[in-house]
């Protein structure tokens, strides 16, 4: 960690000091989530949802290695395996409604975490590559919850890997050719699900690894915070620990009493029926979702309905088909460039009135989506849809640079600690505000920003 | 500023309780958690189900033997000829490593039926004797290729490493032809 | 820089070919909407009075309950249902004592192999032994039942939404077609081979009625009712699908009082480390 101030390690016993030369782990841990870590002093309850989605980790992790002693990744016994775990192992059925349900508590603490994101700008410098991380995190965790969901090997299962594999068959050429090497056949069989069983039990683990790496770009920077301005001084920062471990520990005591609250009266809650029928090739069920945590992204795959063409010609540039599979993708990874998209030097919305007002009507639009997603494909849903997508891109693409250029900030604190305490001795000086409108630092810097 | 995490050298404060009880709290959770998570490692519930075992014995005839499964395991269930029952009594006094006689080993009430587990005590390799034509060993009984144990008549052990004879499950007779092991 | 001027382009132009494809068509559906939807089935299902006794966070299971549905689904669901995640030794949550559901495995017959010379047999059942389902493959199950499966019931009531309540409400479900929709609908009309039900996804279903008052003589002398046997075989089928039902709603009382208590000292916790810190409104 960089702050000249923070907390050194110190072994107390000869022990813990011959551990320190041999492997400095204590050393590191204490440097990285203990008390080591100078942390703003103004964090809201939106920074506890790291904490929260890294422990949600580690629990899908110990419940999916133990469901794993149980299971069996073969079409002819999967579905029975399920039963066999949910009847006969001790304490099965808490590890499979936990596991499943702990999967929907993992992304709904995680899009809190991208949301709070979005709204303080943690994607601003100098935390871009945290952000590409966590960027990456999210699209393995989608693979990973897919290949989860596949393997009970219920009708949704079946049809949710038939579904999600016929996208690949949308590319050009290579497309069908594609689907049948990841599938391993013409349609999701044992081979399929044998290796997403594989790949299932592995992707946490690099998940895992990438989780890592993200913690560690953290650090360089530090926390991000409210105010948005940097941490200038002590009085800026407490040290994780004691003053965050215990406001993580608490909240995280809130969050697993609703987790408990739905794992035991109401597991099946965020699930599917369909998913409690064994998987059945020559029978679709009346309507294919996802898990909920994919309905925005599989409203933005059913808006395209029909084939990209020259209008009056009748040529057809791109079909809906592959349309789809593109925007679907297109919308995840257009949060790769949302730190050059969106340039405003001023990261927290709380000091940007006009991204503010953006800012939730895309979190209508989000909602929307996730509304839209598990809607029946019939309309107003379909043009409902369309409409939404378009705003999606919209959001990233056009508003959000524009925004960033002609927005006037409102005035924001000297220091964290001004904006905790309202004032601040040291801001004796405030510096003269540059011209309105132009910024044009390539690192934003909330401290150095007008005063209006 | 951190003033909770310093003073601690006028060791616990009284303010600190909160914080003593709130981190054991949490501990005798994450204790209990590891409740289920070592017993689902315990045998199921249709494994457990499974631990009695019927055999009909009514059709093996005098010096045949059947192998059945109990809890996933051989069961050897022989009915003695009365030359065995006599040679096998004749030994009951003889030198052995885990001494009993015939009787104790077929049960009360159980006049040639002898039901032992098909696994040697040694280290849990299945005996040789109960299959037509196998080599029965030194004494007539069960002989085990792994490390060369013999057993006798009444699989008891006479010879080699095991250092117990071949074990006796608890069974009772359901019927007059049914045998109910476990 | 770039970054941003081609996202603008981009943007725009992607947003103005979605919007446009996506009005025309819709508009096009607005003018000229399709056929109402004729399917106007029962979409909300109905409950016993005072529900079910194993609803509801303190609900148990009523094993009196239990065992008449289960003599419900053995002397008539059984003829074409089969049950096969559920196994003989189960029925002791029923309440059975184990020398019961031994004699009630052994009133079954399940498919064997004969001891001597390997051929498939029929034996009585024993209580590690499942339920046995009443035809050997689809293929039979189809050609005895006019084309049309009989799922398996383990987990119907999972399987379905609102299932408890759904297959309480299509026991009791059969009806006729309100003469008017016929008339007004020809899609209403019953086709032959398939009975009428309001709560069947498409209203008309593969299964006759089969709860008819006193098909079953019940044990304990209660009245063998439609709406009883479809409450009891309810409930049955709502055991066999998550027998531990029950000790998980138990289960979750102690989890969530215990991580009431553990986050309340928690909270105190947190706010006596943060005591003197804690920021004031700005």
């Amino acid at each position: 960690m960089s702050f000249a101030w923070a907390n050194q390690y110190e072994p107390k016993n000869d022990f813990t000091k011959w551990i320190d030369e041999k492997l400095p782990l204590p050393r590191l841990v204490y440097s990285a989530i203990g008390a080591g870590y100078p942390v703003p002093r103004n964090l809201n309850y939106m920074w506890n949802f790291g904490v929260l989605a890294g422990f949600f980790l580690v629990f899908q992790i110990i419940t999916g290695v133990v469901l794993a002693m149980h299971y069996a990744a073969n079409t002819e016994v999967a579905f029975g395996q399920i039963e066999h775990i949910m009847r006969d192992v001790n304490y099965g059925w808490l590890m499979k409604y936990g596991h499943a349900n702990g999967a929907s508590f993992f992304f709904m603490v995680i899009y809190l975490h991208i949301f709070r994101g979005f709204f303080y700008s943690s994607y601003k410098a100098p935390r871009e590559m945290i952000w590409l991380l966590g960027v990456v995190i999210f699209l393995l965790m989608m693979a990973t919850a897919f290949m989860g969901y596949v393997l009970p090997w219920g009708q949704m299962s079946f049809w949710g890997a038939k579904v999600i594999t016929g996208l690949f068959g949308a590319i050009p050429f290579i497309g069908e050719p594609l689907q049948v090497w990841l599938v391993g056949g013409y349609a999701p069989n044992d081979s399929t699900l044998n290796r997403f069983f594989s790949l299932h039990f592995l992707l946490p683990f690099v998940i895992l690894g990438v989780v890592i790496l993200h913690i560690w770009a953290l650090h360089i920077p530090g926390s991000s915070n409210p105010s948005g301005v940097e941490v200038k001084k002590e009085s800026d920062t407490v040290p994780f620990h004691p003053y965050y471990t215990a406001k993580d520990g608490w909240f995280l005591g809130l969050i697993l009493t609703f987790f408990a609250a739905i794992v035991f009266f109401g597991p099946n809650l965020l699930g599917h029926p369909d998913n409690w029928v064994e998987a059945n090739p020559l029978s679709t069920p009346a309507l294919i979702v996802p898990e909920w945590y994919f309905y925005p992204f599989y409203a933005i795959l059913r808006a395209f309905t029909g084939d990209l063409t020259i209008p009056f010609t009748g040529i057809v540039l791109i079909e809906a088909k592959l349309l789809g599979v593109i925007a679907m993708f297109a919308s995840i990874l257009v949060w790769f460039f949302l730190p050059w998209l969106d340039k405003s030097p001023v990261r927290s919305g709380s000091y940007r009135p006009l991204f503010r007002v953006f800012f939730w009507i895309f979190v209508v639009c989000m909602a929307g989506l996730f509304y839209l997603g598990g809607a029946k494909p019939e309309e107003p849903f379909i043009v409902l849809s369309q409409i939404f997508t378009a705003y999606y891109f919209l959001h990233f693409l056009v508003i959000l640079p524009i925004v960033s250029q002609i927005e006037i900030p409102k005035p924001m604190p000297f220091s964290i600690t001004e904006a905790v305490l309202g004032k601040d001795d040291d801001a004796g000086s405030p510096p003269t505000p540059p011209a309105a409108g132009k910024h044009d630092s390539d690192a934003p810097d909330g401290a150095l920003q007008p005063a209006e | 500023m951190a003033s909770t995490a310093e003073g601690a050298q006028d060791g616990v404060r009284r303010r600190d309780w909160i914080h003593i009880a709130a981190i054991s709290t949490a501990g005798v959770g994450g204790a209990s958690v590891l409740f289920p998570l070592v017993s689902q490692m315990a045998p199921t519930k249709d494994v457990l189900a499974a631990s009695t075992t019927d055999v009909d014995v009514s059709s093996i005839e005098p010096g045949q033997s059947i192998k059945a499964t109990f809890r996933d395991q051989p069961l050897f269930v022989k009915r003695l000829t009365p030359e065995e029952i006599a040679e096998a009594q004749a030994d009951d006094s003889a030198d052995m490593r885990d001494p009993e006689t015939l009787l104790d080993r077929l049960g009360e009430g159980n006049a040639d039926v002898l039901v032992t587990l098909g696994v040697c005590t040694h280290l849990g390799c299945v005996p040789l004797g109960a299959g037509e034509g196998e080599d029965k060993g030194e004494f007539d009984g069960y002989f085990c290729p792994c490390h060369g144990s013999h057993y006798d008549i009444a699989g008891r052990i006479r010879k080699g490493p095991a250092p117990t004879n071949l074990a006796v499950p608890e069974f009772e007779f359901a019927s007059e032809t049914v045998i109910r092991v476990g | 820089m770039t970054i941003r001027l081609g996202g603008i382009i981009f943007g725009l132009g992607l947003t103005a070919v979605l919007l446009l494809w996506s009005l025309l068509p819709g508009a096009l559906n607005f003018a000229f909407p399709e056929k109402p939807d004729y399917y106007a089935f029962q979409e909300e299902n109905i409950s016993p009075e005072g529900g079910f006794s194993f609803e509801g966070p303190m609900g148990n299971w009523d094993t009196q309950q239990l065992q008449r549905g289960y003599q419900v689904y053995k002397e008539v669901c059984s003829a074409c249902h089969s049950l096969q995640y559920v196994a003989f030794r189960n029925l002791e949550d029923l309440g059975y004592s184990e020398a019961e559901v031994r004699a009630e495995a052994a009133s079954w017959m399940v498919p064997g192999i004969d001891g001597k010379d390997g051929s498939a047999i029929e034996r009585p059942g024993i209580p590690t032994d499942y339920f046995p389902a009443p035809y050997a493959n689809d293929v039979e199950a189809r050609a005895f039942n006019n084309n049309a499966i009989p799922p398996d019931l383990s987990l119907i009531t999972k399987a379905r939404k609102d299932g408890v309540h759904y297959v309480y409400s299509l026991m009791q479900g059969y009806n006729e077609p309100d003469p008017e929709d016929v008339a007004k609908s020809p899609e209403f009309e019953t086709p032959p081979g398939l009975y009428f039900n309001e709560y069947f996804y498409n209203i008309n279903i593969a299964m006759p009625p089969q709860l008819l008052p006193d098909i079953v003589t019940y044990a304990d002398g209660t009245e063998a009712t439609t709406e009883q046997m479809s409450a009891d075989v309810t409930a049955f089928l709502t055991w066999a699908g998550e027998p531990s039902l029950i000790q998980r709603k138990q289960t979750g009382f102690f989890v969530i009082a215990f991580l009431l208590f553990a986050t309340g000292l928690g909270f105190l916790s947190y706010k006596s480390v943060w005591a003197g810190m804690k920021p004031k409104k700005k």
